[in-house]
């Protein structure tokens, strides 16, 4: 039986359970002994002209090695000139900064624009000794009005980048006439918000880098070692082949470890710049300053239908605040434009957005970039809908679901999804959960006056994985005169398994077992070309790479096979049970893969493929959330939590559904806890882990994981992404819950985090409200 | 000033800075690397160790403070032989752990957890658990993880 689709537990975990990964942090490698800790010394205000620096006494202070500046960077190439006008919105590359007016400095020049923009860098012998030196380092503020409210970013009184005369980095689509939604007999619209979150993952930012006869070496905890060379390559004017980057084992990313950012081009420089190794690992206050936030939009949202639950029309129009500098430009609200309908059949389908600069970290990608935020906007919508007419949110999304006939589909927001079997996903979750008792019991507490109120959330989604399936993904399979085989990946891990699964498409292919090989990854020296991980991509591009690769040196394995047994080609086989070749029929005449790879000659056994063909694929699914609300102090409890998360023939049952759980976890979050907060200042008031609130285990339940697997038509594995499905469909889920659980007063939306303070605020004012209606 | 602690069954004493965290001692001193820092808040977990057998932040004391006391940390949680820990093969069966980095601290605050209650409830693992933040699973496979775990001590 073949190894592929069965539940195999992983290969990275011994050396994680007992000795621990090695991070940046942790590297004990010899170019890095006695390198020097970097400390940043970074805006404490969200806008300000910068009048002065004096480094003198941080220069003093015991075991500093360099304090530096802006005046200190003389030594680098200008930026290239930036393309002429604005940037066309959401094309399917990777981040996009944008140059002219809007360039981000790497060291704030004359003004800083967020709290955490790097000013100073002070090198140390140790990292208490860089804490007490940079708080010797005396920056001159002088203060601007800060840009926090996306209206007055709009309106652009403050304006944060004087050059570019705007703080509207990006303007899609247009003003709506309204002639969309003619012919419905109920429209419904409303002003929502996705709120800014922070990515938390456990492993801040972290960077270190030496620089030694001319090569530059740098440890970067990434997403993308080889992106991250040749961004470094280009801010230092390097040939890449003078720059390697090694991505150690990374303490979770999320999208926000996509390259390399200012702080780690800074942190590089420092080495070359003072021919010292340096290290820096960022404190988790700086890190939610200093890493990108994700989300941040506000969205107003229109729909329309008929009485009898046909959703005819549908307009989305974002603002994405971007924060400070536009590193993704408009591409996050793109994806949003994209997905904007969903898995709903819709006819008529409007989307349009604008970027705005604001004085907060920049915004990025953060597991889902753009999905999450059209998914729950449509989820929001439709339940709106659903609530307008009178009809259950279920039927409203059975009646508009896509059906299986119509694949592939053309949405109403410009995407053409491959495969799906949406309807068959929400009945599949409905019965799982028992909906109709759900609405039963539900019924009884509202009857009865019950404190504890429940509620069921639905939400059907499809997303897209793999946008830039073009950009393709790399690998090499080696076959070893020792029976053992190497895989070097251009894909790149941060805790998905991607060493347990690559070793598992080995065996399935070679019948090579699996801990006899070893994957190679994120090591620029190894695996020159390569994209990394991003956007679900990792098993539908660079595990197909893997198996062409695996086929491709399975067909040279035949030939060299049939010269050693004296047959011809075409009458070999591979046993992949037993992992030898043999005359067809005649296990007597077998050879070992060893005995193979050492008859192939100097160049062994080894083949390169970049896989280029694939497609952007579209998983989809269902999610069923039920809550349990107090209605006497608003605080909501997330009890039960039902997926169906289809995303093609899967190869790891047990890293999928890894993968959908942390997913869930962090969408459920988001609907009930998390919000990176700002006062009118542009002082984050959310800065530390007391304060931002990360779901804990206490506040989860277990969740129940339907399975489901419609094959991905355009790579040979039949795969799709699954990294991002939980916060896509389980953030509006636990959403509607909420909403759901206090309908009957009367409310129709609440924004996130459905914090205790919201919803009790909002059932006292739909209380007051009835009140005042029946004193009347 | 000088330092002894008991680590993973050996002594370890150093000359160290007053304001030296334990953490940093277990790091820079004794040269044990799993034990991770994740907040400076004290609110991860990543840094938890065994402290005479109870489970502690190690960012949140002093190294001066466990002068003369006896650490464990996921290093020295296997046998003499490399037998692993019964929360160590329930992690790994149970997929507890995905990019690793709360794992280390993760593991010893179940291991404190199991020691106190050896047959917990899964909402009782819950709760043990909230001082200890994990991004990448949703806790789902770890408290599977611990219940196993103490299944197979015999707890349940």
């Amino acid at each position: 039986m073949s190894i592929l689709g069965t539940r195999v537990v992983r290969t990275e975990d011994p050396l994680l359970l007992t000795v621990g990964g090695t991070y940046v942090d942790d590297l004990r490698v010899p170019e890095l002994a006695g390198a020097a800790r970097v400390t940043f010394v970074r805006s404490p205000v969200a806008h300000a002209l910068i009048t002065g620096i004096d480094v003198a006494a941080a220069r003093e202070a015991p075991g500093v090695v360099a304090v530096l500046t802006v005046a200190d960077i003389d030594d680098l190439p200008p930026p290239p000139p930036a393309p002429e006008g604005e940037p066309p919105p959401g094309s399917e590359a990777a981040p996009l900064p944008m140059g002219g007016p809007w360039a981000e400095p790497l060291l704030a020049v004359d003004r800083v624009r967020f709290v955490g923009e790097p000013v100073a860098m002070v090198l140390t012998d140790d990292t208490y000794a860089g804490e007490d030196a940079a708080e010797l380092v005396s920056v001159d503020y002088e203060p601007l009005p800060a840009v926090v409210d996306l209206d007055a970013a709009v309106g652009g009184e403050t304006l944060l980048f004087p050059a570019a005369g705007t703080n509207v980095a990006v303007t899609a689509g247009g003003p709506a006439d309204g002639s969309a939604f003619d012919g419905c007999d109920v429209v419904v619209e409303r002003t929502i918000v996705n709120q800014r979150l922070a990515p938390v993952s456990m492993e801040g930012r972290a960077t270190a880098a030496s620089w030694a006869d001319g090569k530059l070496t740098v440890w970067v905890s990434t997403q993308n070692a080889q992106i991250s060379r040749f961004i470094f390559a280009g801010a230092f004017g390097l040939d890449p082949a003078a720059i390697r980057v090694v991505a150690p084992d990374v303490g979770g990313a999320f999208g926000a470890k996509i390259g390399a950012d200012r702080d780690a081009i800074l942190v590089a420089w420092a080495a070359k710049h003072t021919g010292r190794a340096v290290r820096w690992v960022e404190t988790r206050s700086e890190n939610l300053v200093g890493m990108t936030h994700g989300r941040a939009q506000r969205q107003h949202i229109k729909i329309g239908g008929t009485r009898d639950g046909r959703i005819l029309a549908y307009r989305n129009e974002v603002i994405q605040d971007t924060g400070a500098y536009p590193r993704m430009s408009g591409f996050l609200p793109f994806l949003t434009g994209l997905m904007a309908s969903g898995p709903y059949d819709i006819g008529h389908v409007e989307t349009a957005n604008r970027v705005v600069v604001t004085n907060t970290t920049p915004i990025s990608a953060y597991r889902g970039a753009g999905r999450p935020e059209a998914t729950a906007a449509v989820e929001r919508a439709v339940d709106l809908f659903a609530a307008e007419i009178g009809m259950d949110p279920a039927e409203v999304r059975r009646i508009n679901l896509v059906p299986p006939d119509k694949f592939p589909y053309s949405s109403g927001g410009g995407a053409v999804y491959d495969s799906g079997e949406y309807v068959k996903a929400l009945d599949q979750v409905l019965t799982a959960a028992g909906y109709e008792e759900l609405r039963a019991e539900q019924a009884r507490r509202r009857e009865r006056g019950d404190p504890l109120q429940l509620g069921i959330g639905l939400a059907s989604y499809v997303e897209i994985t793999a946008a830039d399936a073009a950009g393709g993904e790399t690998a090499k399979v080696m076959v070893h005169d020792d029976g053992t085989a190497t895989v070097y990946t251009g894909s790149s891990a941060h805790g998905q398994g991607h060493h347990t699964a690559w070793a598992m498409l080995v065996q399935g292919e070679l019948g090579i077992p699996m801990e006899r090989v070893t994957v190679l990854h994120g090591d620029t020296d190894l695996v020159p070309l390569g994209t990394g991980t991003y956007a679900s991509r990792s098993l539908q591009l660079g595990g197909t790479a893997v198996h062409l690769a695996a086929v491709d040196v399975k067909e040279q394995a035949r030939a060299v096979a049939a010269d050693l047994l004296e047959a011809s080609a075409p009458d070999l086989e591979l046993d992949t049970e037993r992992g030898v070749w043999q005359v067809r029929g005649d296990p007597a005449s077998s050879r070992t893969w060893a005995e193979v790879a050492a008859h192939a000659g100097p160049d062994g056994l080894a083949a390169d493929a970049n896989f280029t063909d694939g497609q952007p694929t579209f998983p989809f699914g269902t999610h069923l959330a039920v809550v349990e609300l107090d209605t006497e102090t608003g605080k909501v409890a997330l009890i039960r939590h039902v997926t169906v998360d289809d995303a093609g023939t899967v190869l790891n049952p047990l890293l999928a559904e890894g993968q959908r759980h942390g997913g869930i976890a962090q969408g459920a979050a988001q609907a009930l806890l998390e919000e990176m907060v700002y006062d009118a200042d542009g002082n984050p008031v959310t800065g530390t882990l007391v304060d931002y609130a990360i779901v804990t285990a206490a506040e989860l339940p277990s969740f129940e994981l339907l399975s489901s697997e419609t094959p991905a038509t355009s790579n040979p594995l039949g795969a799709k992404g699954i990294g991002e499905a939980g916060t896509i469909g389980a953030t509006p889920a636990v959403q509607n819950a909420v909403v759901d659980a206090v309908s009957h007063l009367g409310i129709r939306h609440l924004d996130m985090p459905a914090t205790p303070a919201r919803v009790w605020a909002a059932i006292n004012e739909a209380t007051a409200r009835t009140a005042t209606r029946e004193g009347q | 000033m000088n330092v002894t602690v008991t680590v993973n069954g050996s002594q370890v004493e150093a000359e160290v800075p007053d304001r030296t965290l334990l953490v940093h001692f277990l790091r820079d001193v004794a040269g044990l690397t799993a034990t991770n820092i994740g907040c400076d808040t004290s609110s991860c977990g990543a840094c938890t160790v065994l402290l005479d057998g109870r489970s502690v932040k190690s960012c949140t004391m002093l190294a001066a403070q466990a002068d003369g006391r006896s650490v464990v940390t996921l290093e020295g949680l296997a046998d003499g032989d490399g037998e692993l820990h019964a929360v160590q093969r329930a992690f790994r069966a149970e997929h507890g752990l995905q990019c690793g980095f709360c794992t280390p601290g993760m593991v010893m605050a179940a291991v404190s957890l199991l020691s106190e209650n050896p047959d917990p409830s899964e909402a009782e693992v819950r709760t043990a658990l909230e001082g200890n933040l994990c991004r990448c699973t949703g806790y789902h496979n770890i408290v599977r993880a611990v219940l196993a775990a103490a299944g197979e001590r015999g707890g349940r």
